[in-house]
Parts: structure tokens; sequence; C-alpha cells
């Protein structure tokens, strides 16, 4: 490793345990005057007088100050659930916004010098160890050593990473009060772009881009002299950068709804709930633009893109997640599951999932078109189920987190519904296909190894036989790292795509049917 | 008419190697009749894995497990059974394996398939610690440990496990030395053009490569291990390591005492059969009486040809009208360090006049391909190509039937197998021909549309 190596990984490693303990930095001192704006007008009376023994008091730390505030929150709450007076109940969540109210010190009096010291000194340490990675050698494969690398194979590091990303999901979820100095550093920047200050989506949105940018660049260096995966990673970082993380933004500050227009439904499981349908038709001819240009992308988009291109048009060159499993996933791509096994569970899962959100959107829909004289609100039940197991739970924290457990496509490939959507288009009707050179192959099985969705490719490759799986993401890593040339992802006419009996090449004693 | 029908008890094959040959012949056995007991017997390892990977182990590519083509419950669910030992003899007569514990075990029908075995020539030392070549699992142990903190390895003989073996060492970082008897790396089977290129290749690796360089002995550094090497121009090399690759042969020394008929390899005709009934051989352990066709060898030592001398001994086992081993258009392929090889057809190193031959090299020198063809009628007969991926399809055909050479010039782009957004050579390669042969071939020209959407046609 260069010197310069060197020095970058130091300074990434100390600015990431900056942004790590950052949370638990400053004081908190709740005001009464915050928790009037702060809450809404129906609680404001109430919240008032709940949290009167907190004002004034100086908290040294946020675990003590969203305890107490917790303690005083629930004995009210619990006291009127008792006594059954469910209308009184107060469901809203005030514990972020009230926490990052009451937080003073070094963090919310400068916000961009932390800023810089945790996130940007670590994507500059992050950037001075990836430039010179692979300098001064020819282009080629550079998968040296990873089964003996701590933490690509699950080794010690692996776990603490994975461990460390699965914690950070389930406070970014369900107890985002704790990161409010990580929220308030990025304030400023929220202001900048949308006018409004910053919430745990932001910051998330915010590294998310960042990671998605930074280890991008590491693909252009690892990935060098292969355009494929040049242009492929230059997609999805613009796509990532453009359209999921500035553009919601400006038209937040334009006053319109924070809206994604690369994002698609059942992926988009919210597109058709109330409040995102109303907010598109509330907002002019932009809003309905929104409408009728996602309905398109669902109807006329995904098959007509799918059946030209196969799903990686959207599943490794569009996608927000595609993206960072693609950049920051990419040195775990190796540690997805190859078994019968993890295909069998994959495809209970997956359709699961996408028959569970199609429901869901087919009853919400109904619900609404008939004014909610269907189910009422009910349908708010089944969101925060689907919310919370799929949204949260599985696209995130296992999604994301289990990275250095279980391989980069761990959502893609078991829960994502438009994955689902996306592959039964790819496998039925499409002109994409992996081509497997004749009899090329020697059962290597480094396609199969560095497939992230976990297809093992040797197995249709040795036979000569065509790759035609709905899984497959045409990330086209099995080509660039099978060492005899086997694999090549095409689009071509439907005629022999699958092929089932196939002849393997360069036997005539015998037309080998395997 | 005894009154009661003999059920005939199925036949046993038991195979002898769980290589690609053994382990392809089972399965076609397997497919072909669903009621014949099938064994695979190997000392090496439990479950096939490809013997080709073993580099990517020692790289940290893959693990051992990645290596194993089929997973586990593959074999017991598709009825094969599998034994790890050694046989020691074989007794015809009785139609009994005898292992090296003694035991024994019955076939009807036997198959050998036990591959080959890393060639030593006798030189002084070659039995040091830290002397070994590489062909099994266990030679990959045995790597493993005698490469633990060395400070230079040497590797001796230019072929493609030896310049494997120098990859491997690059990729710990291990500074290699490189002898090859050859001038040029593996000009044996490359032409000079080709083997030159490599050569360079090898080169910006920082491996240090010495061609025309012979070993002459091992050197002892007192307690039983290498310490250097002797050139036999007398050169002194420091190495803690030396890497014996200079071919292999067929693995056969356990038959030697039994009435099988063994030459080099075990001799077998083109239906695979030895001098002893119900006894063939196949793979890279089987030597032919006579060469399968005018550009092939008596012995086949590649993958390919193992898996094709399964699938076609597997079909004569199991079906009354026998056909002969018949191998189609050669193919092969290799990777030296980053560049991928293929070939297609016959290109010898050097050849007659009766043959011509067109050349291109990419600029930076990293590129290549070459057609040969009959002077006579233009006929395209074999192709090389480096760091230029081609579809085999196409070039079985092409070659097969004599495609004319210029046009295959004229569709490589068809042909060609590199992945998308790859830079187009095929227009800089005519543009070459077109000058030296004063000709004007054109490629056929893509519509935007069929660009767009990716049409072969
Ligand atoms: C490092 C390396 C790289 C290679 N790369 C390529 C390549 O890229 N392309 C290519 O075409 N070829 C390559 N080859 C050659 C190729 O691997 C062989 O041609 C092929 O494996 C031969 O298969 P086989 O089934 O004949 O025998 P093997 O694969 O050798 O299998 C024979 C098995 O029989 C077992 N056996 C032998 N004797 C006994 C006994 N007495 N009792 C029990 N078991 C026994 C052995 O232990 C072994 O497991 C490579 C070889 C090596 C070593
Ligand atoms: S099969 Fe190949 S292209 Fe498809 S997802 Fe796997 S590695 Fe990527
Ligand atoms: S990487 Fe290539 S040669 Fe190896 S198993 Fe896959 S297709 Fe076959």
């Amino acid at each position: 490793m260069k010197f310069i190596q060197k020095i970058g990984l130091v300074i990434f490693i100390l600015a990431f345990a900056g942004f790590s303990l950052l949370p638990f930095y400053g004081s908190y001192q709740l005001e009464k005057e915050s928790v009037i704006s702060e809450t809404k007008d129906i609680h404001q009376e109430a919240m008032v007088d709940i949290l009167q023994p907190m004002y004034g008091e100086v908290y040294e730390s946020n675990i003590k100050f969203i305890s107490d505030f917790n303690r005083y929150f629930d004995a009210y709450n619990n006291e009127l659930k008792s006594a059954e007076e469910w209308d009184k109940v107060i469901w809203d969540d005030y514990t972020f916004s009230l926490t990052k109210a009451a937080a003073t010190g070094p963090v919310s009096e400068s916000p961009s010098l932390f800023l810089a010291v945790t996130i940007l000194l670590g994507a500059f340490g992050a950037l001075l160890y990836i430039l010179p990675l692979y300098r001064n050698q020819p282009n080629g494969i550079k998968n040296d050593g990873i089964y003996h690398s701590s933490m690509k194979s699950r080794g010690l590091l692996g776990i603490i990473t994975g461990s460390w990303l699965i914690l950070f999901y389930i406070v970014l979820y369900w107890f985002p009060a704790y990161l409010t100095n990580l929220v308030l550093m990025v304030d400023p920047l929220s202001m900048a772009l949308s006018g409004n200050p910053a919430s745990q989506w932001f910051l998330y949105g915010f590294i998310y881009t960042l990671a998605i940018l930074v280890m991008g660049i590491r693909m252009f260096r690892k990935y060098r002299g292969n355009n494929y995966q040049t242009i492929r990673t230059a997609s999805v970082m613009f796509f990532q950068l453009a359209f999921a993380f500035m553009l919601p933004e400006i038209l937040v500050l334009l006053n319109m709804p924070w809206h994604d227009f690369k994002n698609i439904w059942p992926l988009d499981y919210s597109f058709f709930y109330d409040y995102r349908l109303e907010g598109m038709l509330g907002s002019g001819a932009l809003g309905m633009f929104m409408l009728v240009w996602g309905i398109i992308l669902i109807v006329v988009g995904v098959p007509l893109f799918t059946y030209f291109y196969g799903k990686r048009w959207y599943c490794s060159w569009v996608c927000g997640c595609g993206g960072l499993a693609e950049t920051l996933g990419d040195p775990y791509r190796q540690l997805s599951d190859k078994t019968v096994k993890a295909w069998k569970i994959e495809r209970y899962l997956i359709h699961g999932v996408l028959v569970f959100a199609v429901v869901m959107t087919a009853v919400t829909l109904a619900n609404y078109f008939m004014e909610f004289e269907l189910l009422g609100y009910a349908t708010n039940e089944l969101h925060t189920v689907y919310g919370f197991l799929i949204g949260s739970a599985f696209a995130g924290v296992i999604g994301t987190g289990f990275y250095p457990l279980m391989g980069n496509r761990v959502w893609c490939r078991f829960g994502c519904p438009l994955a689902a959507y996306l592959g039964l288009v790819q496998r039925f009707k499409s002109r994409f296909r992996i081509t497997t050179n004749g009899g090329q192959c020697i059962s290597c099985g480094n396609c199969s190894t560095y497939c992230e969705m976990g297809i093992d490719v040797r197995w249709y490759a040795q036979r000569g036989q065509n790759i035609v799986r709905s899984s497959c993401v045409g990330c086209g890593v099995c080509s660039a790292v099978c060492p005899r040339g086997v694999l090549k992802l095409e689009n071509a006419d439907e005629e022999g795509r699958i092929n089932d009996v196939p002849i393997i090449i360069g036997n005539k004693s015998i037309s080998i049917k395997s | 008419m005894t009154g009661h029908s003999t059920i005939s008890k199925p036949k046993h094959f038991v195979i002898i190697g769980n290589g690609i040959s053994g382990v392809t012949c089972a399965r076609h056995l397997r497919k072909a009749d669903a009621d014949c007991q099938i064994t695979i017997i190997s000392g090496e390892s439990e479950h096939f894995f490809s013997r080709t990977a073993l580099m990517y182990i020692y790289m940290g590519h893959m693990k051992y497990e990645h290596t194993k083509p089929y997973e586990d419950w593959f074999w017991e669910k598709n009825r094969i059974a599998l034994k790890q030992a050694w046989v020691s003899q074989v007794d015809t007569d009785n139609k009994t394996l005898i292992f090296s514990d003694d035991s024994t075990f019955d076939y009807d029908v036997l198959i050998i398939a036990s591959g080959s075995k890393p060639n030593k020539f006798g030189w002084k030392g070659e039995n040091l610690q830290g002397v070994q070549g590489l062909y099994s699992i266990q030679d990959l142990e045995l790597m493993e440990k005698n490469s633990q903190a060395i400070k230079r390895a040497v590797v001796v003989g230019g072929g493609l496990i030896g310049i494997e073996m120098a990859e491997m060492f690059s990729s710990r970082k291990i500074p290699v030395t490189f002898l090859v008897r050859e001038k040029n790396f593996w000009d044996t089977i490359l032409p000079e053009d080709e083997a030159k290129l490599i050569n360079r290749h090898i080169k910006e690796h920082h491996i240090d490569l010495r061609l025309e360089t012979e070993l002459d002995e091992i050197l002892d550094d007192g307690t039983g291990r290498v310490k250097a090497i002797k050139t036999k121009s007398g050169d002194l090399i420091d190495c803690q390591f030396v890497g014996l690759t200079v071919g292999v042969r067929p693995n056969v020394d356990f038959l030697k005492e039994s009435k099988i008929q063994i030459n080099r390899g075990v001799v077998v005709d083109s239906f695979f059969k030895t001098n002893v009934e119900d006894v063939y051989a196949i793979g890279d352990c089987a030597e032919f009486q006579e060469a399968p066709a005018a550009d092939r060898k008596n012995i086949e030592q590649v993958w390919y040809t193992g898996r094709m001398h399964g699938e076609t001994l597997a079909y004569n086992l199991t079906n009354s009208k026998k056909v002969p081993y018949q191998p189609g258009i050669w193919f092969n392929s290799a990777k030296f360090f980053d560049i991928e090889y293929q070939t297609y057809g016959f290109v010898p190193p050097i050849w007659g006049e009766e043959i011509e031959s067109f050349y291109w090299e990419d600029s930076k020198g990293k590129i290549a391909i070459r057609i040969l063809y009959q002077k006579s009628n233009q006929a395209i007969i074999g192709v090389n190509a480096f760091g230029w991926r081609l579809r085999h399809e196409y070039f079985d055909h092409a070659i097969e039937k004599g495609y004319h050479q210029e046009k295959v010039l004229g569709e490589l782009g068809q042909a060609s197998f590199n992945p998308e957004f790859y830079k187009s050579l095929h227009k800089e390669v005519l543009k070459q021909y077109n000058q030296e042969n004063k000709r004007s071939i054109q490629i056929k020209k893509q519509s935007f549309l069929q660009k767009l959407i990716g049409s072969r046609a």
C-alpha cells in the first residue's frame, strides 16, 4: 500500500469514528418555546404541560434527555390508554423534532465544521485511498486476496462492519432522535437546497449519495478498461445524484411534493397512497405529470425497456438501491449464497413481497376511490405493517446491513417487488440473455462466485447453455471475471435465446444433449 | 425354457478419477441409464472440483468450495457413489481393485480416468524441500506451506502451468524468476508475434523472465531446503521456492503391474477400449493408438477433450451402436496474466508455403488476432486471438465450412464476443488488411436502430 493510501485510510477511520461518536456529544436543553413551535396546534397545550419538568434543565447527553422525554410522554399517554380515552392519546412522535430543537453546543453552533471533519473528511480520506488504487498496474481483474481479507470474506472486520450498519439502520428508522447531532450537521445544506431544515432522511440521502459517488470512483479504478462497468457506474452515480438527491429537494423548494422521478411502484410502494395521490393531484401541471409519468413507467416503461434490454436497464443502471449495491456493495458481491436452496427461498420471498405490495395497493386504491367507505382507515394499518416489515426492516436493515454478511443484493434478490416484476418480464419476454460461448467453459467458478445475485452461472455455462434468469441484474461482472471469455451479455433476437437442449460445440462423435 | 427369467443385475461402472473426464462420463451414464450402478473413486478429494481453478484459490479469488461445479447433494441425488481412496493395483482377472490399505472393490466395467502428474527430469536437488510441481490440491496445499515468507520463487518451464504459477506468486507480491528454455514464451505452440506479445506482458508484471535459460541444478541450503538454483549458463539465482512446471505425463504408475497395456498412457482405441475386456480409459491418462485427427496428438491433455472423452464413452457404454471418438474443430483458451487467449482450428507456430497468414496487433501491443488460411482457395483454417474474445460458434462453423478469409474479416464485428461497449477493433483490422493487400473490403454497417436494440445479424 502506498504511503498516501495509508494516510487516506487513517483519515477515513478517524472521521468514521468521529461520525460514530458524534451523536453522544453536546448538551440538550428544552425550552417551552420550542415545544410550542414544534408541535401541532391540537397537541400544543398538552405537550407544553407534559414536558414541564424538563424546561431549563441542562442534559449532558442525548440518552438522558430522550429517556426523560419518553418517561414523561409515556406516562401521559399510558394514563389515557388505561382510561381508554383513545381520542386524547397523542399518536404523533415528537421525540426527534424536540430533541433536535433542544440540542445546544458545538454542533448546533457550527454544523458545517462538524460536517467537514466527519462526513466530508471521511470521503476525502476514502478518495485518498481509492484514487491511487491499481495505479501503474495493467488493466485486468483485481480480485487478488479477496478471500484472504477479513473485511471481504466475512471475517471479524466484515462482521463488525455489518453490525455497525445494522445498528445504524435500526437507529435511523426507529430511534432517529439519537442521531440529532448528525442531522444538525446537514441542516445548512438542506436549507440551501430545499429551504427546509434537515430530517434524518435528508442526512441519510446525503450519506447515501456520497457513498455511491465515492465508491463509484472506486469502481472506475477497479474495472478500468471495462467500458461496460465504467458507463454503467457513471449512470447509477448520475441518477442517484440528480434524480434521487437533488431534484426532489429542488421540488420541495418550489413548494412541490418531494418526488423521485426514477423510482417506480412497487419499489416506491407509497406511490398510490392517498397522501401521495393528493400531493400530486394538488400540485398543478407538474404534479399531474408526476402521476402520469409514474403510471407510464409501470405500465409501459418496465415491459418495454425490459423487453429490449433486460431488467438491467433499471437494476444496475438507474435504481438507487442497485446503485448502492453496485458501488458501496461491490467489495461484498462474492458473499451471496449460490445454493439451489437459496434460490428456492428467493422465489418464494420475492414473489410473496410482490403479491403483498400488489394486494395492498389494490385495496388502498379501491378504498381511495370509494372515498374510504370500503375499509375506512384500516389500510393505514396495512401500510404500517408493510412499511415496517418490507420498507424498513427488509430493504434497509437487512438489505444494506447485511452487505458484509450475505452479499450486496440481499434486498434486490429476496425482497424487491419491482425486481420481481422486472424479473418476470425478463424471464418470459425479453431479448436479453447471457450467451455462453460454445464449449469454452472450464468450470472454474469465477462467474458464480462473483455473481451478486447468487446465480450459479457456471451451471449453465459448463453445459453450453445461455443464462436466462429472472434475477440477473445484468451487472456484467460474471462476464468480466471469466478467464476464458465464455460469457457475453447481449440483446438479440428471441430465437435461440433459451437453449434448453444445448449441443456443446467441439465433439463430432455424438451430439450431446445435456 | 427354464421357466423362470433371470433378472440381470444392473451393471456396476467403476470410475477411477473424479476429474472432468470421469465425472462427465458418470453423469452421462446416469442420464442414459437410470438403473446402472456408478461409483467414482478418487484419492485426491471426495468431491469433483475444477483443477483449472487451483490458481484462484491461492490468489484469494475463490475458496476451495467455489471450485466445485456441483453441490454436494448432487451425487446422492443422481445415485453416483463416491469413494475417497487410492487404488494401488488393478486385478483384471478377478475384476477387482485393490486399495492402498489392501481392501478391495469389485467392478463390472472399469473406466480409468486417473489424469496426469507433473514431469520431473532427474535434476539434482529436485526432491529438496521447497521444490514442487502443481497439479493436485495436495500440491496447492504444499505450495501454500512452502511459500510462506519466501523472498523469491523460481518457476521452471514456459508453459501454461508455469505462467499460472508466476501469476500466483505475483498476486502475493512474491518476486518471481521465470526460466523458459525456448526463445520466447510457449513458442512451441504460439507463433513468434504472439509469443513476443506475451513476453512483454509477463515483463509488464515485473516478472524476471529469462528466455533461452535452462535449469542445471537446485542447491541445498544444508538443511534439505532449496537455497538457490544454477542455470546451464552458470548463473546462480537465490530462491526459497522452485516450481517445476515442465509438462505433465499420464498418471498410470499404479497400472504397471496389471495386464492393461501401458505405453506413456493407457493405450486405447478410438472407442476408448484398452486391451482388456471391460476396461476403458479416458482423459489425460489415455493414449490413443492413432491420433484422433491429423492435427491432434495421441495424448490429449486439456479440459475440453477430457469432457468429450467422457461424453463419448458414456454414449458407447449405453448404446448398442458404438461411435468412434471424433473431435470437431480444435479449440482452446488460456489466460496469461491479464491477456485472454482463444484459438480455433489449426494455428501451428510455423507453417508451410501452402498456408498464408494475416496478423494484426493494436498499437499498444496487447491485443492481437491472426488468421491462417489456405493459399490456394483462401479458406480459413485457424485463428488466434489475444485480448479479444471470439465467438466459438462462428469460428467452428467458418473453419468447418472453409469460409473465404475475407468473408471472415468482413464479419469480425459479429464474430467478436467482447463485452458491450468495448472498442470495436474490426475496423482497424480491416484497414490494415486493405492497406497490406490493396483491397477494399467493407464491413456491413448496422443501422442506428440495430445498434440501439443490439441486433446481431
Ligand atoms: C493448474 C492447472 C491448470 C490447468 N488449466 C487448464 C486450462 O485452463 N484449460 C485446460 O483445458 N486444461 C487445463 N489444465 C489441464 C486439465 O485440468 C486436465 O486436462 C484435466 O483436469 C484432466 O482431467 P482428467 O479427468 O483426465 O483427470 P484429473 O482431473 O487429473 O483427475 C484424475 C483424478 O484421479 C485421481 N487418481 C489418479 N490415480 C488414482 C488412483 N490410483 N487412485 C485413486 N484416484 C486416483 C487423481 O487424484 C485425480 O483426482 C490445467 C491443469 C492444471 C494442473
Ligand atoms: S448473472 Fe452475471 S450479469 Fe447477471 S447478476 Fe449475476 S454476475 Fe451480474
Ligand atoms: S468463469 Fe467462465 S470458465 Fe469459469 S466457470 Fe464461469 S463461465 Fe466457466
